[in-house]
């Protein structure tokens, strides 16, 4: 029932994909399971999407496959129509020196030239495009920073150990954005940044996506910083997408127990009447189910019952279709939710 | 001793420079009871990072304390940290104060495992044997809240993803019981329900052994959770300090008020994404006065006349602020409300 008139033509469609990592050394049973198990995922032009969802769930493996870091297993990657998935060899490079596909990745340290400068680490993409000249591109590294909220004097000779972690992470935010990429996916942008300047970078992505009709992915944590931002937003649990939707609709109304555990268990002050984590965690005495059978959250699950051995496919939701979640019970959880633990009654 | 409670780190005007007269941390104060959590917020560049590093001895090559006390432990505990020797530092770091900082992979070798760098740790520190150094190993990345921690025990650094990474680095910092902990962002890689679980443990080792904790995070939600006091941080300074409950409910410098201001605090139903506007001094930028005056709404001629102090409030709080300091004396409300500058 999508409308398909209305909404444009993705920029960006991932079917099916799945991505395993080589098998570590010295016989440990991790590796062999997929890093990221049959991710289905749109992002048109001018859309926000975030992702959230467990540490180590295959987050940064979707994007790292998406800008042609890591070879799928199985699956495509179709950017712009054509599948660049399979991109192999010098057809692969030509597609990622073109800049069309930025990555902000998730460890600024880890991924900035310890060497460079500043000014040389924003301005190395536009050097491989090649497409402007010196000055144009001198002109763009200035105001790409300070569009992220650097003061470029400040800034542009330093090396990326003397700056703050907020102040290298809006740096590599400089460098994805110099190329004016036409789709941008960011791995924790605001993570190390006060508030203030989160919502600086939050609102330049924003105004990015009106003014360029850049589209955005951006992988959080902080469920507050997508809900001021994010059209849409996919849920990661154990290497699969378990629930995605409008990010409203999403956070107020899980339908996977799991994003019902993540929203319960985001700090916050004093808060009004959203489930409680303990409510969404097994009883104690609940018998055990082994972590490799069937659904991967069947083991946390309060929920967990003998179809949860069939591994369950994200499917429509009834009553929105514009959402979809992978459980045997998405709609009918709640029913059976434990009433709240009696010592917070206040009735 | 008396029943007082001890103070685990006690920092006195505290002043680090990055490079020759680029001085990005001046004038901080603070002490951390045993058992007690402190949280430090602040502006991106504000001086977090560095103030955590002076206290660990691990300033950048150029970086130095110009000035200030650094003192670990009381009465017969006691350690003098400022221009402490190699070999104190041998004994007192990861023994007695432990570390998670921001960027976890640029702490860890990656030429060894991550159960190794642990073990390691252990079998130097605490004197355990291989096996039993293993073991616990084992059972410090479970207590983390890591899956299969006997296989992430042979994992490189390079194979873990960055929430795991920071796991690891919690579970190496808290390995030998230390009195101290600094968390610096240690938990903005994880998702929240690890957050919350991590939070829990903390909370345990502070029950438990009295740690004390410094926690530095932007997340105010996670500072009310679980810190007992609160330090701002702006421009290189301690710009306010007090109990988190009365510091986030009846903010006193115009710059806590400011970010209190923009901040949805683990709401998501807020939608707006203010900003507080204007650009912070840059680190080592020589302003007479008050450094948020520039960006401050209430700003007067007064605010930059010269140095501004920090005012006592009383109820262990202070502020740095010209008008907080000539309404000392009175009511906390009237310093909130009082939006005019005092003539
Ligand atoms: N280079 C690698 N070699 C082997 N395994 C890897 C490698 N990179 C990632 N993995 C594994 O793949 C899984 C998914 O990792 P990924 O980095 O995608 O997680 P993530 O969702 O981004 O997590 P986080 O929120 O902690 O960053 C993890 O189990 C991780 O250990
Ligand atoms: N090695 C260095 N050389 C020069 N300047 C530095 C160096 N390290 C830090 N600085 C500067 O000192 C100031 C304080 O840095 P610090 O890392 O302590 O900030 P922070 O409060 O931790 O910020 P964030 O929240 O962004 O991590 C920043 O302006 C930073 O640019
Ligand atoms: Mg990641
Ligand atoms: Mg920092």
């Amino acid at each position: 029932m999508t409308t398909a008139h209305e909404l444009p033509v993705p920029l960006l469609s991932v079917r099916g994909l799945s991505v395993s990592y080589a098998a570590p050394r010295k016989g440990t049973h991790l590796g062999t399971g997929a890093a990221l198990a049959e991710a289905d995922l749109d992002v048109r032009p001018g859309e926000i999407v975030g992702i959230v969802g467990e540490t180590g769930s295959g987050k940064t493996t979707l994007a790292r496959a998406t800008v042609g870091l890591v070879a799928p297993a199985a699956g495509t990657i179709a950017f712009a129509g054509s599948d660049v998935g399979g991109l192999r060899g010098r057809a692969r490079r030509a597609f990622r020196r073109s800049g069309q596909v930025q990555l902000v990745f998730q460890d600024p340290l880890r991924s900035l030239d310890p060497d460079l400068t500043i000014g040389e680490i924003v301005r190395e993409p536009l050097d491989i495009a090649g497409t402007l000249s010196r000055a144009e591109r001198q002109e763009r590294v200035v105001e790409s920073l300070r569009l992220v909220g650097l003061d470029p004097d400040a800034v542009l000779a330093r090396h990326p150990r003397q700056l703050s972690g907020g102040q290298r992470q809006r740096a590599s935010l400089a460098r994805a954005i110099s190329t004016r990429p036409r789709l941008l996916f960011c791995d924790e942008p605001v993570s190390a940044l006060d508030v203030s300047n989160r919502n600086l970078v939050l609102n330049l992505l924003d105004q990015l996506r009106r003014d360029l009709d850049l589209a955005v992915v951006i992988i959080a944590h902080d469920l507050s910083s997508l809900a001021g931002i994010a059209d849409r937003v996919a849920v990661f649990y154990r290497g699969r997408i378990v629930e995605q939707g409008p990010i409203r609709d999403v956070l107020e109304d899980p339908a996977h127990p799991y994003t019902a555990l993540l929203t319960a268990s985001a700090p916050s002050i004093g808060d009004e009447d959203r489930l409680r984590p303990d409510q969404l965690k097994p009883a104690p005495d609940a018998p055990a189910w082994p972590a490799d059978l069937g659904c991967g959250f069947a083991h946390r699950c309060p929920f967990v019952h003998d179809a949860c051995a069939d591994q369950p496919r994200p499917a429509p939701l009834p009553h929105a279709p514009a959402r979809q979640a992978a459980c045997h019970v998405a709609t009918t959880w709640r029913e059976r939710l434990a009433p709240p633990h009696p010592h917070k009654e206040s009735a | 001793m008396s029943s007082q409670p001890e103070n685990t780190l006690r920092v006195n005007d505290l002043q680090v420079s990055v490079a020759d007269g680029l001085v990005a941390v001046q004038d901080v104060s603070f002490a951390i009871r045993r058992g007690e959590s402190v949280g430090l917020v602040g502006e991106s560049g504000s001086g977090k990072t560095l103030t955590c590093r002076a206290v660990l001895g691990l300033l950048p090559a150029t970086g130095r304390v110009d000035a200030g006390r650094i003192v670990l432990g009381d009465g017969a505990d006691e350690v003098e940290l400022t221009g402490a020797r190699r070999s104190t530092w041998d004994r007192v770091r990861a023994a007695r104060v432990g570390a998670v900082f921001q960027d976890p992979a640029s702490y860890l070798n990656p030429s060894l495992t991550v159960g190794h760098q642990l073990a390691e740790q252990l079998r130097i520190k605490t004197g355990l044997s291989r096996r039993a150094a293993h073991e616990r190993s084992v059972e410090l990345f479970a207590e983390v809240g890591l899956h299969d921690p006997a296989g992430v025990f042979h994992q490189y650094p390079h194979q873990l993803s960055g929430g795991m990474l920071q796991r690891v680095l919690i579970a190496i910092a808290v390995s030998c019981e230390p009195e101290l902990l600094i968390a610096d962002e240690a938990t903005t890689a994880l998702d929240v329900v690890i957050q919350a679980e991590i939070l829990a443990l903390l909370r345990r080792l502070r029950e438990t052994h009295g740690l004390s904790l410094l926690l530095v995070t932007h997340d105010l939600a996670v500072v009310a959770e679980s810190c007992d006091r609160i330090l701002v941080m702006y421009g290189g300074q301690v710009v306010e300090s007090g109990p988190t409950e009365e510091v986030l409910r009846n903010p006193q410098h115009p710059y806590t008020r400011a970010l209190m201001g923009v901040a949805t605090i683990g709401s998501w139903h807020r939608r707006r994404l203010d900003v507080i506007p204007g650009q912070p001094p840059a680190a080592g930028e020589d302003m007479p006065g008050c450094r948020f005056a520039p960006r401050c709404a209430q700003a007067s001629a007064s605010c930059t006349a010269g140095p501004v102090p920090v005012a006592d409030l009383g109820a262990g709080r202070t502020s740095r602020c010209v008008l907080t300091t000539a309404t000392t004396a009175t009511t906390a409300t009237t310093a909130t409300t009082g939006q005019k500058v005092p003539a």
